[in-house]
């Protein structure tokens, strides 16, 4: 098992954002969340990174217990996010973007990541000597999603990945998301509000409501579940 | 002319002290929008530093001047930067995550401490120690007044930009750099790509701190007196070259510490000595009215 969240609560101020959450991602799956906008699905994801921290249950990634571990600690233990809204590091490099996300990263892997990301990305070596707030949305998109890739992560965590893109770049994003575990074997843990194409892409998914998980299954299962069609894919859910 | 460029130089050797301070302001603004008011006492602090440190060779008969400096200079820079490091543990992160006014006031306290703990300790009157460096090489013997450089202005001078220019290579080019940036733009980001947050402020406190500490040094070299309240005035001074310069950028405080220097020594040369205070903070204020943002600062863009 890659990640097990186990009865998680957590509270954002005065909110109990999550309240007892159960999700199970393996190796080498897609996994997906759905929900409607403030149901807790970002806060599920950074609540991995202690961020609001667990005040109740238990995360346990590969193995080991990180409920209590330090924020920075989190991505040395291969959990790499690519957060909502990307939050690149607008006044610098598009290089010097990518060598933020293999902070912690062994040296000696650099290049060959870099290379590997840049392949991936063709746009993010070309560009690489722009300040990274001069990028397209889209390309903002490819360098966060390269940044997190320069770790060599072992659970890729994307947050709204394909949100306020232009059409091209949601098919590009679902198709690298794809490729990454096909190809790569990247196990991916996927928040989107597009749940159409997210539970296509997805071995399996969790729709989340108001800080709780309400249904789970495979992709195939919620893509056919009344409740899921009903409230998430009819009605504009064809993005 | 002769008079003008003798300005000049005094000008450059107080614009280089302003600016070594000012780079503590900025950086510390930078990376958790806060003005550490206690930054000019910590500058005090080092000043005493190096004048315990010099009396120590003193009596420890040294006379070899470059290492006595050498000596001097890495004791002050070990025991600022270790001021720094605690004054930011105990006084400014126990209050982050609260509000923007908390730390501030803390500062301010921190500031009123640290000038009664010297003064307690060492007295409150000036401490003179015998000139370190004197003389100096004359440039230009005009009729009626020769243009002097003295080897401690040149020492200042020097130091300083020797400093600055490794300074900026360490924030532009290295690991450590490309991470304060990264926190200064977005800590929580940075926290989740494994950067340690809290120990990259500490450094950036005990960065600063060093970079005082040289002024510090400096300053006791230069004037060969100090006191427990030189820290306020040399740290305002230093605060207004920073927000000229622009608040939160690095080659806005060494501008802005430069500018301030060259015009003090100009207006004191050429106005009214006794009103040389004056025109630096009315700069302060021309500043924060007509343009907050600075020479080389950027806009403050409210963050959604």
């Amino acid at each position: 098992m890659m990640l097990t969240m186990a009865g998680v609560h957590a509270h954002y101020g005065h909110i109990h954002a999550l309240r007892g959450i159960d999700v199970e991602v393996q190796v080498g799956e897609i996994v997906t969340l759905i929900g409607a906008n403030g149901a807790g699905k970002s806060t599920l994801m950074m609540s991995l990174f202690g961020n609001p921290r667990a005040s109740a249950g238990r995360i346990v990634f590969d193995g080991e217990d990180i409920t209590r571990v330090p924020m920075h600690e989190i991505a040395r233990r291969g959990i790499a996010l690519v957060p909502e809204g990307r939050r690149i590091f607008q006044r610098m490099t598009v290089l010097e973007n990518l060598q933020m996300g293999a902070t912690h990263a062994d040296p000696a892997n650099y290049a060959a990541d870099l290379a590997r990301v840049q392949a991936l990305f063709p746009i993010l070596a070309e560009r690489q000597a722009q300040r990274a707030g001069t990028l397209s949305g889209g390309e903002q998109q490819m360098l966060a999603i390269g940044r997190a890739l320069m770790s060599r992560p072992k659970l890729l965590l994307l947050d709204e990945p394909s949100l306020g893109l232009a059409p091209i770049y949601i098919r590009k994003i679902f198709q690298i998301v794809r490729e990454l575990n096909r190809d790569h074997g990247m196990t991916i843990l996927l928040v989107e509000q597009n749940a159409n194409q997210a539970l296509r892409v997805a071995h399996r998914g969790y729709v989340l409501q108001h800080g709780q998980i309400t249904l789970a299954g495979t992709g195939r299962e919620l893509l056919e579940s009344p409740e899921v069609r009903a409230a998430y894919l009819e009605g504009g859910g064809h993005g | 002319m002769a008079y003008a460029l003798q300005q000049l130089i005094n000008g450059l050797t107080l614009g280089a002290m302003y600016g070594l301070i000012a780079i503590g302001y900025t950086m510390v603004y930078g990376i958790i929008g806060m003005i550490n008011f206690a930054h000019g006492d910590i500058f005090m602090v080092s000043a005493f530093i190096a004048i315990t440190a010099f009396t120590l060779l003193a009596a420890a008969d040294v006379t070899s001047i470059p290492l006595a400096l050498t000596f001097v200079l890495v004791v002050a820079i070990f025991f600022t930067s270790a001021y720094g490091w605690a004054v930011e543990r105990t006084a400014y992160r126990p209050l982050r995550g609260s509000t923007r006014l908390a730390p501030l006031i803390s500062a301010i306290g921190m500031s009123i401490f640290l000038q009664n703990a010297v003064q307690l300790t060492q007295g409150a009157r000036v401490k003179p120690i015998p000139p370190v460096l004197e003389g100096g090489v004359v440039l230009w013997d005009a009729p009626g007044f020769a243009v002097q450089i003295g080897w401690s202005q040149l020492l200042i001078i020097v130091t300083t930009v020797v400093l600055m220019i490794a300074f900026t290579w360490m924030i532009t080019q290295t690991p450590f750099g490309r991470q304060q940036r990264a926190c200064e733009q977005d800590r929580t980001m940075a926290g989740l790509l494994g950067v340690n947050v809290d120990r990259t402020i500490s450094l950036t406190f005990m960065l600063g701190a060093a970079l005082a500490a040289v002024a510090g040094v400096m300053v006791t070299v230069y004037y060969g007196v100090v006191d427990f309240f030189i820290g306020f005035l040399a740290g305002i001074k230093a605060f207004t070259a920073a927000v000229l310069g622009g608040i939160g950028s690095l080659p806005g405080a060494m501008l802005g510490g430069l500018l301030i220097g060259l015009i003090e020594a100009f207006w004191a040369a050429y106005l009214w000595a006794e009103y040389k205070d004056v025109a630096t903070f009315s700069i302060l204020c021309l500043v924060l009215m007509l343009r907050p943002s600075g020479l080389l600062g950027r806009p403050e863009v409210e963050k959604v």
